[in-house]
């Protein structure tokens, strides 16, 4: 309830602003005052709280083990936090995985902290009056990538297999609305309702969105991962539930971060 | 340690291996892969069941002829011709409803979601992708403007008998076009369609003021 009142709020400043507009400026000015909206609200992110969360959740004790997440490997050595965002995700010789943020976290409280791994999977998202350690740790990791560019490798022959297939992925078409993530992300300068969606194919759009995930949603009250992001384009796109970190999400967010190679990331963001 | 000759070579012969298996794999051996993968993916919730992860026969050649692959203009007819066929038109053979709940349903974006309750009816969520009437400002651009649809194009039953058609399955009339196939797929009712036939062919609808 509390979410179709805030989109509706939201939704209701966009026309206003747009409504009091020329209709020949009509297009343009409703996104230039999108924008500013945008702006408006980076002034001050909430996704900081979920940050400092993180932060202690990566060095605090947890699990049968009793052991904190501080010796885990994202991808650039045990414990390296700074920048491993830009090179996921990647592929892992001790699992013989590609991995992506979330997954990764996932094999870590498995083999540091002995949580089986139904266990290290059952929170993936928050929602209202719940907050899990998979978002906390998300917005910690992330935040320290910001202002670094993406360099995700795809060189190892699994890399290449997932890009190939997250490529497929992408133009799959199917269910009852006949949709793919290509129907409304394969295309320049469209618009769902007011919202912009970028072309995922091109390098400038892909750069633009995937620099800026996870973020903090206003009109939800959460830090949403970029799982979070996949799972709910599903969900829109009327295909069944996306499962937390199964291959195909990581498939699709390898084709998707390779091709936002060499975009500045600039998350935890925040947005509408 | 040295390498002789023929270790060079074979250390060649190697590199030319590994430089083989880099290449990007077949597009035909990625979708079947692509379409395993998502089947062991994802779950059933709810009204969407991975069932929906299987395609039909439009579905799967639209797939294939994506992201620059070009699909050859016959294959395209006969796939838009065996579209065409599955066009159920009203047994009452009347076209047009009330525009008012036209506009009700071209403003609805809700239906068929794993968070929807089947109980409630569809959307056609029209206003996602077109611009309609002048009104409405929040519109997309996926799909061509539709305002004045039938001031432009005349009000006779041929443009009624095709906007219903059209609605019922797009794929009829353009091969691959991004719009559902509201009549086929179960989306709308006859009574929504003819709703939304009357809102872009009534006169008096604001889509042709």
């Amino acid at each position: 309830m509390r979410k179709t009142v805030v989109i509706a709020a939201c939704m209701g400043v966009a026309i206003g602003f747009a409504s009091g507009l020329a209709l020949s400026q009509q297009d343009k000015s409703t996104i230039e005052e999108i924008e500013r909206y945008r702006q408006a609200l980076a002034d001050g992110n909430p996704a900081d709280l979920w940050e400092m969360r993180g932060e202690g959740i990566w060095k605090q004790k947890r699990g049968p083990k009793n052991a904190s997440l501080e010796k885990c490997d994202l991808g650039l050595g045990p414990g390296v936090v700074k920048g491993v965002y830009t090179v996921l995700p990647k592929y892992f010789a001790d699992s013989d995985k590609v991995e992506d943020l979330e997954s990764r976290l996932v094999t870590c409280m498995v083999t540091l902290q002995g949580l089986t791994p139904a266990e290290a999977r059952k929170d993936p998202f928050g929602g209202p009056g719940k907050k899990v350690a998979m978002d906390a740790l998300v917005a910690y990791i992330t935040s320290q990538s910001r202002g670094m560019p993406m360099k995700v490798s795809g060189k190892h022959p699994k890399e290449r297999e997932a890009y190939d297939i997250g490529r497929a992925i992408f133009f799959h078409r199917s269910g009852p609305y006949d949709f793919a993530c290509a129907t409304c992300h394969a295309v320049d300068n469209q618009r769902i309702r007011l919202q912009d969606l970028p072309n995922l194919l091109t390098a400038k759009d892909a750069q633009r969105a995937y620099t800026s995930w996870p973020a903090y949603r206003v009109s939800q009250g959460e830090l949403r991962s970029f799982q979070w992001r996949l799972y709910d384009c599903f969900r829109q796109q009327r295909f069944p539930e996306l499962e937390f970190v199964s291959p195909a999400s990581i498939a699709l967010t390898m084709f998707l971060a390779q091709n936002a190679n060499g975009g500045v990331f600039n998350a935890p963001a925040i947005k509408r | 340690m040295k390498i002789n000759t023929t270790q060079w070579v074979l250390l060649g012969v190697a590199a030319m291996l590994a430089a083989g298996c880099a290449t990007s794999m077949h597009p035909d051996e990625a979708r079947t892969k692509a379409a395993a993968m998502m089947k062991a993916s994802f779950k059933d919730r709810g009204q969407a069941k991975v069932t929906r992860i299987d395609q039909d026969d439009m579905q799967k050649n639209c797939s294939i002829y994506s992201g620059g692959n070009v699909m050859p203009k016959d294959l395209a007819a006969r796939l838009e011709k065996a579209q065409q066929a599955l066009i159920k038109y009203p047994a009452d053979g009347k076209l047009l409803g009330d525009w008012k709940a036209g506009e009700r349903v071209a403003q609805a974006g809700v239906g068929m979601q794993f968070s929807d309750n089947p109980k409630n009816p569809a959307g056609g969520n029209c206003y996602a992708c077109h611009q309609m009437t002048k009104a409405e400002l929040s519109y997309g651009t996926i799909g061509p403007s539709l305002y004045n649809f039938a001031k432009l194009r005349g009000y006779g039953p041929d443009i009624q008998r095709y906007a219903y058609g059209k609605v019922y399955n797009s794929q009829a009339f353009s091969a691959c076009s991004s719009m559902p196939r509201f009549g086929h797929a179960g989306i709308l009712t006859e009574q929504q369609m003819k709703d939304v036939v009357a809102l872009l062919m009534s006169p008096d609808s604001p889509v042709n003021k």
